[in-house]
């Protein structure tokens, strides 16, 4: 996989009369690890929709590689190197776990043949074989034939972030990957995102956790009612006054 | 065997196939509340093929399945916009409105009903709805069944993954729509004799059901839901008029049972369950 840049100018999106994200301007380059921060109902989720397409902005362009893919209709943007975890872990269920990272291969493997081929029949199949092996990079493929239903909150979690990945993506976005997670949990998630970043993804995180984006996130956005107010490494974002006051109210002001 | 035995085992058969025809776009999300009109556009279209065109019984049942999916395919773009409730109230307006075409249409006996020349004995039925079988499990072990799941469970996740979820749709719906039509072509051709009544509210209120109480999420559950609803009113012949009485009374008690019917889990194969304890 070769890692995607991703670019967004004057992103501008309302609900109603509700500006979400007005004129944001970032970009990600290839490779690296950038965190978008900012207080609860900044607009990073929304964000993330409308890179993703599940939302269309009202203005503003956003480029994948130098790609435009603005007007790109969502289901084709896993195929040009998007993919994406959710903030409230949108497995399927009733599926085993192997069966939601299936899914998670579908842009790979979307051919009729793909369609038709009994899989289920095949114990050693090849695409079985991929997601065994990427369960198993994170030491989860003991729950493989389980179903996601009766998984602790920590493992479903960390099952949607591989099945993120098994698109092969050149950009991945995580929508706070560590929320909830345990001490343990966290640490295998930072040598998961570690080898993803030396394989060649772009990661692009939503996170409120400071200390786990300073250990990954080289740039850090910071938003705030859907501007983005500071730009630059975590230490310096921190030391920006409009952060501080996002963040604390009028106090530090 | 007894001829009540074989016939039963026909009913049966139909029956599985009707289940068939409802489980497919269901296990995508859609609930097809007008399955008796496909059954109805297979029936007439093999009989019409059979008496007038003189075409063969292989040929002609094979058309109606064909003929029963143009027309879900046709309607599907119009009909898959609607959703939930509003899916199944535009299905089932759809069989009312191919029932009622059946029923004024001279060329094929209008309400008098539609004699058919052509005829395939039980052994027929039997094989073809074993053929259709093995073929639905067969796709079940597919990704396409996969991805029906994945549309039923979280349709925009689906889209996110890259699944053309609208086509998906149409072709659940349409090869459900197939299936309805050949059951429709083998009961034409099985009991030579059409009539657009058959095909009414109760026919695909009970198709419905054999899915709904056998459970919706395991090809084996219509299987197991059309044996039920088959037999057991059979069973319960001893009790003459009460039969159907203590059979509505089963059904709310399997239904508290279980409410996601009989088979919820899949069926677990000896061999499966080997190949997933093997699964390190």
């Amino acid at each position: 996989m070769t890692p995607l840049s991703l670019s967004v100018e004057g992103l501008t999106k309302s609900f109603g009369g509700l500006s979400v994200i007005r004129d944001l301007s970032f970009t990600v380059p290839a490779g690296s690890a950038t965190a978008l921060i900012g207080p609860n109902g900044a607009g990073k989720s929304t964000a993330f929709n409308l890179i993703t397409g599940v939302y269309r902005p009202d203005a503003g362009r956003i480029r994948l590689g130098g790609k435009d893919i603005t007007g790109t209709p969502s289901r084709r943007r896993i195929g040009l190197g998007i993919a994406r975890n959710f903030q409230n872990i949108r497995l399927m269920p009733h599926l085993s776990v192997l069966e939601n990272l299936l899914v998670g291969q579908h842009v790979r493997a979307g051919g009729l043949i793909d369609l038709l081929t009994p899989y289920r029949l095949l114990p050693k199949h090849r695409w079985r074989a991929e997601a065994l092996a990427a369960l198993a990079e994170c030491g989860l493929e003991r729950h493989a034939a389980e179903r996601v239903q009766g998984l602790p909150y920590g493992i479903r979690k960390r099952i949607d972030v591989v099945r993120a990945t098994l698109s092969r993506p050149g950009l991945l976005l995580l929508d706070e990957p560590a929320a909830g997670l345990n001490p343990t949990e966290t640490q295998a998630l930072h040598r998961h995102l570690d080898m993803l970043r030396a394989r060649g993804m772009t990661l692009l995180i939503v996170e409120h956790d400071m200390h786990f984006v300073g250990r990954t996130c080289g740039h850090v956005v910071v938003l705030n009612f859907g501007e983005k107010i500071a730009e630059g490494s975590l230490a310096e974002v921190q030391r920006d006054p409009l952060v501080r006051e996002a963040y604390l109210g009028g106090m530090a002001a | 065997m007894t001829a009540y035995q074989t016939g039963l085992l026909v009913i049966l058969a139909l029956n599985v196939l009707g289940a068939f025809a409802v489980y497919l776009p269901l296990s995508a999300g859609q609930l097809n509340l007008g399955i008796a009109g496909f059954m109805a556009v297979g029936a007439y279209a093999a009989a019409w093929l059979g008496n007038e065109q003189g075409w063969g019984a292989t040929a002609a049942i094979a058309a109606g399945g064909g003929a029963a999916a143009l027309v879900a395919c046709a309607v599907a773009v119009p009909i898959l916009r609607t959703h939930g409730i509003y899916l199944a109230l535009a299905t089932f307006a759809l069989g009312q409105v191919i029932t009622a075409v059946f029923l004024n249409l001279e060329p094929v006996g209008a309400a008098a009903g539609y004699p058919v020349t052509e005829h395939i004995g039980p052994a027929a039925v039997l094989l073809t709805t074993l053929g259709v079988a093995a073929l639905v499990l067969l796709l079940s072990c597919t990704r396409f069944a996969l991805c029906l799941t994945a549309i039923r469970s979280d349709a925009v996740v689906a889209d996110l993954m890259g699944m053309p979820v609208r086509a998906l749709k149409v072709a659940a719906f349409t090869l459900g729509a197939a299936i309805a039509g050949l059951s429709g072509g083998l009961y034409a051709l099985h009991y030579n004799y059409v009539e657009a009544q058959h095909f009414g509210v109760m026919l695909s209120t009970y198709t419905v059901l054999y899915v709904l109480l056998g459970g919706t999420r395991s090809v084996w559950g219509p299987i197991l839901g059309a044996a039920f609803f088959t037999l057991i009113p059979e069973l319960l012949r001893a009790s003459a008029g009460w039969r159907y009485a203590i059979f509505a009374l089963l059904v709310i008690l399997f239904m508290a049972w279980r409410p996601a019917g009989l088979l919820t889990g899949g069926l677990r194969l000896p061999w499966r369950r080997r190949a997933a304890e093997e699964t390190p």
